[in-house]
């Protein structure tokens, strides 16, 4: 399924052109954390391209960058051949949190990018109620942001959007905001509306996190790896619009991806250690509660999967986003209880056991793996005991991960590792005065 | 909406303090040193006679409330046009911000002397001065917390609402109107009203002011009281008090409500509001035909306004992470500059104090200054025993909390100086000792907002908690300690931060007071730089104030700010 790229879409014109992006952020330490590690991708005439990731793999910068609204560190952008320094005419954005500003009218939020065009106003009015009809609002045009349903506002969102003629649509998640069945409606009103040709819009570039979602709506999805975020594979959606979820070559495709976004995932034995001190010390850990994991191991373990599970039914039988549940897979994989494969979660033996036991037994077994698996709680054990009053600040541990991970990376592990500690009865933590201590 | 606005100086930044400091005493020093030389020429000045006839009140209550409302728009003015440099030039913030954290904390009394004669300067034999003088006074105990109220809302522009606008290439004109300054409104509104709130004071106690042989009296309320206080006139003062009764409520009535209700349409969240506030005079003026017909003109020329092509060409580039060189070089020379100007200053306070000044002086007025710091922090003390418990009380009954919330906020707004006279009469009556009850005074008008504070943070104190408390029998000390104190810490902070100020800001008219020829006078740097300004000794002033400002800034920094941000970190219940 990787890219096979069809003459059909090598005769189209490129529209935008990503080249060569990196993207660091300075911390407030003073080192810099790179963010987007060379990323190249281009979205052509008459195609919808999905950008799909997990949370914190930078989808949502790549996005700001397209629309000119962040200056990549390295790296160009061009739109309609011409380099992109700043938000240009026939860029336009649809936004997660719909970004209306309640303070308008949907009237006079639909008008606002006209006049930021200079459009006269008799014009603007009349292209805006044409573009508020096309959405499906018409007699809301006299209503605040904050009377209507989210998918209503969402829809005002489209309509801002639309009402400016755009060659280019970027759109940062903008149906994850919604519940279910309104998102589904919305996706579906807005892939009618295309396929039609009444959008007037020559490409769509579509980040989310939702595996589905991109599967239903693009024409190419670009998969994208985190820490630092770079594309990890680039897969090809063939199937005509409308498109039906339940059909095998749709599944075959969903399945793919769910495959590609959980395998891989660092394990202590394939870290590489920048120093060699601290064997392990690099590994990052997803903030996941102790609880979330036995879970979804009991689960996994109970019928009707039988510890083999489908990670997209798993994801609607746990009421989890894809976004939710990834990490807690990613969590129970790392701890050994757990493993990927063929697009499957299998519990492994000890994950099975740990599933049974609910006594002290699986506390047991916890630390076990716990100790065995992160070197990191080995490592705040090992100091620990070694220590006058077996006690330790968390910024004796917190520099030490930083000089591996990431500042933020760094803190979001150690607060995981805490919350496991605790579980494992490895360790206490004394939030107050951000002190570890060795349990008794 | 109220207390759900953090008081804006308390986020501001601290560095930057010790240039900002020098650099507004040194502006009082040249102002000083201005009046010093040209004070002669103004004995020619005669001010209109004020007369105790209770039907001459209207007409002086119109005055002060025109000019409380001149200082507003003033104030608006400056908020819009410093907070908008301070939130754009990152150059114009490092010293702006600090300079405005400072302002906040000069006592405006203290300095109403060279205002005054500067100001009397500008327009010789003129009224026109000493009004300019009285609403400068107004204006300054406005607008400082106005300005940060403005700039904290333009730097904490929602970030998807600000990447709309950039997306949508909106102009910087557009930028301004439709989205920071909408989403300005509530905050500044709410400022507004706390600016308008603690103003009378200030306007009572500046229309009738006597610098030196300077003898001003503008017709207001408070040249009346100042009358009526010299002729032991008790029957007078009883008329000015209701006249000032009736001057707020219509103030609360015809423009606090309405700019409340208005002010509520620029909320960013989402959701809809539980309680939508009700003004009885906006539907009037919204539902009214002939209004209409007054009102749908300005509502034209203010979409004209709003849609203006104006600065186009600006759109807005991309964010820029990393600072050039050649930035960093100008920031260098700026910082330079900042800071040989501060030296300078520095240079000027010290000659022009040193020239008649000694170390002695210095000495007395900090020994006054612990006076008058002691007296602020015992009645804190005092007023938080009384008036948390009360506010707890009464926040836990809706019902009646509903009814004294506005009573609460009415008492704070009363300018309490009109209520000085009876205290004289009591004080010598019973003949007691100043230096304790003339203290009572500094916190007459203030201690209310600790109450409406409380009142509103029990209000908003979630119910669950309560029932939890009460399901698992939290009682007694336990129940004040664990349940409600922390829920209302935030609030009782913000409430006692403006208490204290306000006292400090008291001191001044407080700790020295008279009814007809008899002069009760309290030990402290208030009644210091009251008896200087009286003597004209501009020296002796500007070394009140400063000191004064300098208490004011170590108490908020030792004791306010940390517990603030103690209070955020610790007791919050999101």
């Amino acid at each position: 399924m990787l890219e096979t790229v069809q003459k059909e879409t090598v005769a189209k014109k490129i529209v935008l052109d990503l080249y060569g992006i990196h993207q660091a952020f300075s911390q407030p330490n003073g080192k810099s954390s790179l963010v987007l590690d060379d990323m190249s991708l281009s979205l052509r005439e008459g195609e919808i391209v999905g950008v799909l990731g997990r949370s914190g793999c930078g989808k949502s910068t790549l996005l700001r960058i397209a629309a000119g609204l962040i200056r990549p560190t390295a790296g160009k952008v061009f739109y309609q051949g011409k380099e992109l320094d700043r938000p240009a005419k026939g860029i336009a954005m649809v936004f997660q949190t719909f970004a209306l500003f309640p303070w308008l009218t949907v009237l006079e939020n639909v008008m606002t990018g006209l006049d930021a065009l200079g459009m006269k106003e008799a014009e603007a009015h009349k292209k805006a109620l044409a573009a508020i009809d096309l959405i499906g609002l018409d007699g809301f045009e006299t209503a605040y942001p904050r009377e209507l349903s989210g998918g209503m506002r969402q829809r005002v969102g489209f309509a801002r959007a639309l009402v400016v003629d755009p060659a280019v649509l970027l759109m940062d998640e903008p149906f994850s905001a919604l519940d279910v069945l309104t998102g589904e409606t919305l996706r579906s009103d807005f892939i009618d509306l295309w396929t039609e040709g009444k959008l007037g819009i020559k490409s769509v570039m579509l980040v989310t996190h939702n595996i589905e979602e991109a599967v239903f709506l693009c024409d190419r999805i670009i998969v994208l790896a985190a820490n630092p975020g770079r594309i990890a594979a680039r897969i090809e959606v063939p199937l005509p619009q409308p498109r039906e979820r339940l059909a095998p070559a749709f599944r075959e495709i969903v399945d793919d991806i769910y495959a590609r976004m959980t395998a891989g995932h660092a394990s202590a034995s394939d870290i590489k250690d920048k120093k060699g001190t601290l064997p392990g010390l690099a590994m990052r850990l997803p903030i996941v509660s102790s609880h979330r994991i036995s879970d979804l191991l009991e689960m996994l373990a109970a019928p009707p999967f039988e510890g083999r599970a489908d990670l997209r039914v798993l994801a609607e039988r746990f009421h989890l986003d894809d976004d939710q549940l990834l990490p807690i897979v990613e969590a129970a994989q790392i701890l050994g209880f757990a493993e990927i494969r063929g697009g499957d979660l299998h519990v492994t033996a000890a994950g099975k056991i740990l599933a049974e036991d609910t006594g002290d037994g699986r506390k047991r077994l916890f630390c076990e793996h716990l100790l065995r698996s992160v070197p990191l709680a080995a490592h705040i054990r090992h100091i620990l005991s070694e220590r006058l009053g077996h006690e330790a600040p968390r910024n004796r541990f917190l520099p030490e991960l930083e000089d591996h991970l990431s500042p933020r990376d760094a803190s979001q592990t150690l607060t995981a590792i805490i919350d496991w500690g605790r579980y494992a009865e490895i360790f206490t933590y004394d939030q107050k005065h951000h002190k570890f201590k060795l349990s008794a | 909406m109220h207390t759900l606005i953090r008081p804006a100086r308390l986020v501001a930044p601290n560095r930057w303090d010790l240039v900002a400091f020098p650099l507004i005493v040194a502006v009082l020093v040249l102002l000083g040193r201005g009046a010093e030389g040209t004070f002669a020429p103004l004995e020619a000045v005669q001010s209109a006679p004020i007369f105790l006839d209770p039907a001459m009140l209207p007409g002086y209550a119109v005055r002060t409330v025109l000019r409380m409302l001149a200082a507003m728009a003033a104030s608006l003015l400056f908020t819009l046009a410093y907070g908008t440099l301070a939130a754009k030039s990152r150059r114009a913030e490092i010293i702006l911000i600090p300079l405005l954290d400072v302002l906040q904390s000069v006592p405006i009394l203290g300095y109403i002397s060279f205002t005054v004669v500067f100001f009397m300067n500008l327009f010789p034999g003129r009224v026109l001065g000493a009004e300019l003088a009285s609403i400068f006074a107004v204006f300054t105990s406005q607008a400082w917390n106005m300005a940060f109220s403005f700039y904290q809302s333009l730097r904490t522009v929602p970030r998807d609402l600000d990447e709309a606008s950039r997306a949508f290439r909106f102009s910087s004109w557009q930028r301004f109107w439709r989205l920071e300054a909408p989403f300005a409104v509530p905050g500044l509104v709410w400022n507004m009203m706390m600016s308008m709130s603690g103003g009378w004071f200030f306007v009572v106690a500046s229309e009738a002011i006597s610098v030196g042989k300077q003898q001003i009296a503008l017709p207001g309320i408070g040249s009346y009281v100042a009358l009526a206080i010299e002729q032991r006139n008790l029957g007078a003062i009883g008329w000015a008090l209701a006249a000032m009764t009736v001057v707020i409520i219509l103030y609360d009535q015809l423009m606090f409500r309405p700019l409340v209700v208005w002010a509520n349409h620029f909320r960013y969240e989402q959701a809809a509001a539980q309680t939508v506030p009700h003004s009885w005079f906006l539907n009037l003026v919204r539902h009214g035909r002939f209004l209409q017909l007054t009102t749908r003109p300005l509502e034209y020329l203010a979409q004209r306004v709003l849609r203006a092509p104006l600065l186009n060409a600006s759109v807005p580039g991309p964010l820029v992470t990393e600072t050039s060189a050649r930035s960093r070089i100008v920031d260098a020379i700026w910082y330079a500059a900042i800071i040989l100007v501060t030296l300078y200053g520095c240079s000027i306070i010290v000659r022009y104090v040193a020239t008649e000044l000694g170390w002695e002086d210095v000495l007395l007025v900090f020994r006054l200054g612990a006076y008058t710091l002691l007296r602020v922090a015992v009645l804190i003390v005092l007023a938080s025993f009384i008036w948390v418990p009360v506010g707890v009380m009464i926040g836990l009954r809706p019902q009646l909390a509903e009814k004294i919330q506005p009573l609460a906020q009415f008492l704070a707004a009363f300018p309490a100086n009109l209520l000085f006279p009876f205290a004289v009469i009591i004080i010598v009556h019973f003949d007691l000792n100043p230096d304790i009850w003339l203290s009572f005074l500094m916190i007459l008008g203030t201690q209310w907002y600790i109450l409406f504070n409380v009142i509103a943070g029990t209000t908003a104190y979630p119910t669950d908690f309560l029932e939890a408390a009460d399901n698992f029998q939290i009682r007694g000390w336990k129940w004040w300690r664990n349940v409600i104190l922390p829920g209302i810490f935030p609030y009782y902070v913000t409430g006692a931060i403006t208490a204290s100020g306000g006292s400090w800001n008291a001191s001044i008219v407080a700790e020295t007071v008279s009814w007809g020829e008899t002069h009760l006078t309290a030990h402290g740097l208030g009644a210091y730089i009251a008896e200087m300004t009286a003597a004209a000794d501009y020296p002796r002033i500007v070394l009140g104030i400063a000191v004064m400002s300098l208490y004011v800034i170590f108490f908020n920094r030792v004791l306010w700010r940390r517990l603030y941000r103690y209070g955020e970190r610790h007791f919050r219940l999101d």
